[in-house]
């Protein structure tokens, strides 16, 4: 009897090491990466990479937004969509956000009448961006059977125009240092710790807790995996989408309003791209496009690896240019080495 | 002895010239194992010209995996190979299709957008002058080819519009467009009904006359002694026997293959037959069935027979309300309730096991886990939003046990489980949800014997429990052995209800099919 018991237990360990096989693997991609720009620097800039202390905290702050994206789109994945619009609601809700946030010294502020409000307006009216343009994209997705791809894009593109039409085109400057805080650093146990990054990191747990401990998470993984078996087995599968492109959705609106707060400003052209780049560093984390697989540990690395890659380019003085066009390689890189890692795996 | 290259075997057999070896096809002493587990242990197979050769064997028992050998999927790690007498090495599947091994496999392998004759013809059209493909000839290839085979489908049809059984023909007729000398059937027949079957056995004893010779794989005793001439018995990745099939019994056949004596297949257990659990009224869905009704009873095992595409699986879809109902009314407990969708059904105390396994049943990127726990999600063991892991993880664990799961860990993921174990998974979902009706379609499709008599043994054991369960098969032995009373049904409407006492398989044909 404790034979077998002790088989079970055995196998379990397995399953739990085979489960974080892949976070490991991209641990060590990651950290080589790393050491080819440490010999790299040494090489051509004279210089160590790793050896300025600041640089870890820098790339993280860099990346702490579209890492928040990528959280969102993660979730999305899953079930086996996309999501377009992050970017442009990133724009459309920085704008909104910081029209809210503007002080009464600006004579020029967009609503005289509502300056120097408590930070709570703002960061509440760019999550409610979030959550409405989210909302619309599922209930496209849920109700008219339409392709993520194209729910998205459509609103992609809507968002992006209705950030522009907000101002015609005009960036919101001057915003107060009462909403400015979320984007600055605070001292944390005598270390500077940026807001931006503690957001990112607490989305990223939080999203780590609901995909693997609620029911919500199990629901999300099952529709991506099998929908039909989903349905049969009790799952309303439109509302369970909605949930999840509004989940998306109001990540966008939070990425929006920390982009704001970071430039104490806000342009309508904010976060163009930022959704490629999201759903680079989930892919690259390991999460799958045909849906019912990924975690948000693998996109956290994912996000991190595309921090370095544009960190240490930078650092190597590599024009923008030449960056890229390497980076674009390496994100298809790192896709077929996945595939390959998993077909061996299938196999075996 | 020298490796012939296969484009040399090619090119004999494309001169014409006839072999004249004993055996078309031999495998001598193969072995093969996946990460350590011996899947195949010096098998040998010879497969003689002009003969159906059964395979046998509970899943897991090495067919399969021979089967893929000799298909080119999978090289082994040991053992001869010969072809027509020829030592050879088989690279690839399209390596073994261009030698002659054409493989007809369990999941068609079609595409369902090309017409049948694209998908017939395909990487070899014929090409015009101009090198753009001969659509003219494409036709008349396919009809040539049907004619032969004596198939009456449109060349120029869409595939995804074919039923199963006819997909199934195009693919026999695409294998045998390669001219091939051997196919492997894997189970044709478990989505076939009566007629198809006796089609697609027409047409393998044509090809059998032809001298091909045809693997045939199948869980149905009835089909080895009507098609095979010979038998190879298959356990546990050994070979058991070979013989001539009229020189065995069933009997025979399962002791080998189960290495124990299986006393009773059906295992009906004698159960209080309680008050109407669900009552069906005048049911319909537009254009698919109409006008079905019957009640059902606590304890009670009600049997839908009928051919298949005779709307048995869409009445179950409808009281499940995966497709609500048109018309006519749902009835549990003596309360009408309108059935809009699944979860309506299951907060009604309803489970539904699906016919395809793969397809509206597991999640195969997920583990065993997952796929037990997550109909009992619907209704319970959440707390504030969150799973109650440790006490759900128990109850899959203990039901693991009940129902004799084989995995190592149910952290494993259910893809790589068997057939027979996946199913379990599957009714142990449903069971985890404490159902007052359990319909069940098709519950031991393509399951070897072992597992389809434990599970049978498991229907039994819950409705002695007061559970009414609902089955469909096309298994008529399984219906006469398990079922209480038999619901035949007949082009979407009620052929007749017969009781236990008075039903045979004569009865039940004659309601099913007029």
């Amino acid at each position: 009897m404790t034979t077998t018991s002790d088989a079970a237990g055995l196998a379990d360990k397995r399953a739990v090491k085979r489960k974080f096989k892949s976070e490991m693997s991209m641990a060590f991609v990651l950290i080589g990466i790393a050491l080819i720009f440490e010999v790299l620097g040494w090489i051509f800039v004279g210089t160590s990479f790793l050896g300025n202390d600041q640089r870890l905290s820098i790339i993280i702050l860099q990346v702490s937004v579209t890492g928040i994206l990528a959280v969102g789109v993660t979730h999305v994945i899953i079930t086996g969509g996309i999501d377009l619009a992050s970017g442009s609601v990133v724009g459309l809700s920085a704008m909104v956000a910081a029209s809210l946030a503007q002080g009464s010294a600006d004579v020029r502020a967009l609503y005289p009448a509502l300056t120097d409000l408590f930070p709570l307006w703002p960061i509440m009216a760019g999550l409610l961006v979030g959550l409405i343009t989210g909302w619309i994209s599922g209930f496209l997705i849920a109700k008219t059977g339409i392709p993520p791809f194209i729910a998205t894009l459509g609103m992609m593109v809507c968002a992006r125009g209705a950030a522009k039409w907000y101002t015609l085109g005009q960036p919101i400057g001057l915003l107060t240092p009462k909403f400015t805080w979320l984007g600055k650093s605070y001292l944390i146990l005598g270390f500077p710790v940026p807001l931006p990054v503690l957001i990112f990191l607490g989305v990223a747990v939080v999203s780590h807790i609901a995909l693997g401990y609620t029911r919500y998470g199990k629901y999300t993984y099952a529709i991506g995996s099998n929908p039909q078996a989903a349905r049969v087995s009790g799952i309303d599968i439109g509302s369970h989408l909605i949930k999840v492109y509004v989940v998306a959705g109001v990540l966008s609106g939070l990425a929006g309003v920390v982009t704001a707060a970071r430039a104490a400003s806000a342009q309508p052209t904010m976060g163009t791209a930022y959704e490629l780049d999201a759903i680079a560093a989930a892919v690259i984390g390991g999460t799958s496009l045909a849906g019912g697989s990924g975690r948000i540990t693998g996109t956290l690395i994912g996000t991190i690896i595309l921090g370095v890659i544009t960190s240490g380019f930078t650092f190597l003085k590599i024009g923008s240019y030449y960056q890229e066009i390497i980076k674009g390689a390496i994100i298809v890189l790192a896709v077929v080495i996945d595939q390959y890692r998993r077909s061996r795996q299938a196999r075996a | 002895m020298t490796k012939v290259s296969p484009s040399t075997i090619k090119a004999v057999r494309e001169s014409g010239a006839v072999p004249t070896a004993e055996f078309l096809l031999q495998v001598e002493n193969v072995r093969k194992e996946f990460a350590g587990n011996v899947a195949l242990d010096n098998v040998s197979f010879r497969l003689r010209r002009g003969t159906v050769h059964a395979l046998m064997g509970e899943n897991g028992a090495g067919k399969s995996t021979l089967m893929k050998i000799i298909a080119g999927i999978y090289t082994p790690d040991a053992g001869d190979f010969y072809l027509n007498n020829v030592p050879i090495k088989l690279r690839s599947p399209l390596d073994a299709l261009d030698n002659g091994i054409a493989m007809i496999h369990q999941e068609l392998n079609l595409m369902n957008h090309m017409t049948i004759a694209e998908n017939i013809w395909i990487r070899r059209e014929p090409r015009n002058r101009f090198g753009l493909v001969d659509h003219q000839e494409l036709r008349a290839g396919t009809y040539r080819l049907f004619k032969e085979l004596g198939i009456d489908l449109d060349p120029d049809e869409r595939v995804g519009q074919l039923s199963v059984a006819s997909r199934q023909m195009v693919e026999i007729a695409k294998a045998v467009s390669y001219q091939s000398d051997v196919l492997i059937m894997d189970e044709p027949t478990s989505a076939l009904t009566e007629r198809e079957v006796e089609h697609l056995f027409r047409i393998i004893r044509t090809l059998r006359e032809q001298g091909k010779g045809i693997i045939y794989i199948t869980h149905k005793m009835n089909e080895l002694f009507e098609i095979a001439d010979e038998v190879s018995i298959f356990r546990d990745g050994r070979h058991i026997a070979t013989k001539a099939s009229r020189e065995l019994t069933r009997d025979e056949v399962i002791r080998m293959m189960v290495g124990r004596e299986i006393s009773q297949m059906f295992p009906k257990v004698e159960s209080k037959i309680g008050e109407v659990v669900l009552s069906v009224q005048n049911l319909g869905l537009k254009d698919v069935f109409e006008d079905v009704s019957f009640d059902l009873h606590a304890g009670e095992i009600l049997g839908i027979a009928g051919l298949v595409g005779a709307g048995r699986s869409n009445i179950a879809e409808t009281i499940f309300g995966v497709t609500p109902a048109t018309s006519g009314s749902i009835a549990i407990g003596g309360k009408e309730i309108k059935i809009t969708s699944p979860s309506v059904a299951m907060e009604n105390g309803m489970a539904f096991l699906t016919e395809d396994r793969k397809e509206s049943g597991c999640f195969l990127l997920l583990d065993i886990q997952q796929n037990m726990q997550l109909a009992a999600l619907h209704g319970g063991y959440v707390k504030h939003g969150f799973v109650q892991q440790k006490r759900l993880s128990e109850e899959c664990e203990e039901m693991k046990t009940t129902l004799r799961v084989k995995t190592p860990s149910m952290g494993e993921k259910i893809l790589n489980l068997s057939g027979g174990n996946q199913q379990k998974v599957l009714i142990g979902r449903w069971l985890l949800t404490k159902p007052k009706v359990l319909i069940l379609d098709e519950p031991t499709r393509g399951i070897d014997v072992g597992a389809k008599a434990e599970i049978h043994r498991m229907i039994s054991t819950l409705a002695s429990t007061g559970v009414a369960v609902i089955m469909i098969s096309s298994e008529l032995p399984e219906i006469l052995g398990m079922s209480d009373r038999i619901v035949t049904i007949r082009q979407g409407r009620l052929a007749g209800i017969l009781d236990r006492a008075d039903a045979d398989q004569v009865k039940i044909m004659e309601l099913a099919a007029q």
